[in-house]
């Protein structure tokens, strides 16, 4: 059973671990040089922060973990990373992309 | 992120020009149908059998879609599942990195058929029912007991872990049963559900005078979605298709014509849109004879009304041109006579009133005529069944 049965929303904060459920795929699209998340009837374009907490949403990392990576990573103040990362993951947990 | 594609509602797309890749291919596999929908959105003149692409064509249909840059196979009819060859389809546009998205009315598949389309990397399933009234639901589908396996097909899905989107069409003789709708979707285990109203081409537009439900239903429902949407947050994702009888503006039809989507025919006529064949004028190619790039590059139908060149007044000057693309060509041929005028949902269009006023008169009427039920032939009506 994927965690798409479940019937109550899922809630992001700094120790969850997000995951995409099997039928969401992150791929890149060499044709356009773009990266995609293809969903049920849903085609993502997420830019290149998005991707890149995407990749790292393997269902073992923590949010704070992947907010710590990219802090470093882009040199950016960690808790206006931290706070970016909720707020997007939890619209893309809305959204039915990522489970945690 | 920006979200691009959503089939129905298709948005527009983040700086690329009309003829970039399509996003999606809808693959009208057949139009046979054990279900006998009056709103189906198949033209009144439905393919044979005997004309269907054959397994190989249809193959590599999915290689050459691939290819062009399509993302996702949405495999419809008819019932995609009354052709034999469905798996080694689904296979090969798997292989080909597509996803795939089985468009179905959930009374033909077997639990071990699904499995099998799930092992061979069938992505989704989009289930679509008449009603959650069983008898209302064989009233309109014309299909004895065709909830209930449609109950089990929905069940076997998450059983299978495989996501599900239930897609609900509403019309005046389901409209007041919305929220029962949503719990079902709710207690199926669906991630998403359409809640699509009739969009009036082929036999809709034939039936419209039995369907069309009144404006202050629809704003109703309006409300029901937009409560619901908020309650289940998190739970079930809504896609909302309005009627555009009641619209002040239209719908952004395709998304752009030629600009996202391709549609196939049972027999590969490849079309910019599937009502688009009841345009005179338009020349369409087939995908036997030639390439799926070359047509959806270089086809006389996709470039006819690609992009905003084609347009005339009031289109033309609107500030709304590259939003709504005029709305839709189909509905404008049908109701004006004329694909370029602009489409009579749009109040700037001198035919709007008139439209309005259709939906209106019809929708008030309280002895709607009976449905004439798709099927080949498509003339009895359900006082003869």
């Amino acid at each position: 059973m994927t965690s798409t049965l479940q019937r109550t929303r899922t809630v992001i904060n700094e120790t969850s671990k997000p995951a995409l459920p099997n039928h969401i795929k992150l791929r890149h699209d060499a044709g356009r040089g773009r990266w995609h998340v293809l969903a049920p009837e849903r085609v993502f374009e997420p830019d290149e922060i998005a991707v890149e907490i995407l990749k790292r949403c393997d269902g073992a990392t923590t949010v704070a973990a992947i907010a710590e990576l990219l802090a470093k990573e882009y040199n950016a103040p960690l808790q206006d990373i931290l706070s970016d990362t909720i707020s997007m993951l939890q619209d893309l947990a809305d959204k039915g992309v990522v489970t945690a | 992120m920006n979200e691009i594609a959503p089939l129905e509602q298709f948005g527009d797309a983040a700086g690329v020009s009309c003829a970039r890749a399509p996003i999606g291919l809808l693959a009208e596999l057949t139009h046979r149908c054990p279900l006998q929908c009056p709103y189906c959105s198949n033209p009144l003149e439905l393919d044979r059998v005997n004309q269907e692409l054959t397994t190989a064509e249809w193959q590599d249909v999915m290689r050459q879609a691939a290819e062009l840059g399509v993302l996702q196979i949405h495999l419809s009819g008819g019932e995609p599942t009354v052709r034999k060859d469905l798996e080694e389809i689904v296979e090969v546009a798997a292989k080909a990195g597509l996803y795939t998205n089985l468009i179905t009315a959930g009374v033909t598949l077997t639990r071990d058929r699904l499995k099998g389309l799930q092992d061979l990397g069938l992505d989704h399933v989009q289930l679509s029912i008449q009603d959650v009234d069983d008898a209302n639901a064989e009233k309109i589908s014309s299909y004895k007991n065709g909830l209930e396996k449609k109950r089990e097909l929905g069940k076997w899905v998450r059983e299978l872990g495989m996501p599900l989107t239930i897609n609900a069409p509403i019309h005046r003789l389901n409209i007041e049963n919305l929220p029962n709708i949503i719990d079902f979707a709710v207690q199926m285990g669906a991630g998403r559900i359409e809640v699509a109203n009739i969009q009036y081409y082929a036999w809709a537009l034939k039936n419209r005078a039995s369907l069309m439900p009144t404006r202050a239903q629809v704003l109703k429902s309006a409300e029901i979605v937009e409560e619901a949407k908020e309650r289940l947050k998190g739970i079930l994702v809504f896609d909302f298709v309005v009627p555009d009888y009641y619209a002040k503006t239209p719908k952004p039809c395709m998304g752009g014509w030629g600009k996202g989507i391709i549609n196939i025919t049972p027999q590969g006529r490849v079309l910019p849109c599937h009502a688009s064949e009841q345009i005179p004028g338009l020349e369409f190619d087939n995908i036997k004879t030639k390439r799926l790039a070359d047509i959806w590059l270089n086809g006389q139908a996709f470039n006819k009304y690609r992009g905003t060149s084609w347009m005339k007044e009031p289109c033309k000057s609107c500030p709304r041109a590259e939003i709504d693309f005029g709305g839709c060509r189909c509905q404008a041929m049908a109701f004006t006579g004329d694909a370029t005028n602009t489409d009579p949902a749009c109040k700037f269009s001198p035919h709007h009133a008139a439209f309005v006023a259709a939906a209106e008169q019809e929708s008030a009427n309280p002895t709607p005529p009976a449905f004439v039920y798709r099927r080949y032939g498509g003339a009895k009506t359900d006082s003869e069944t």
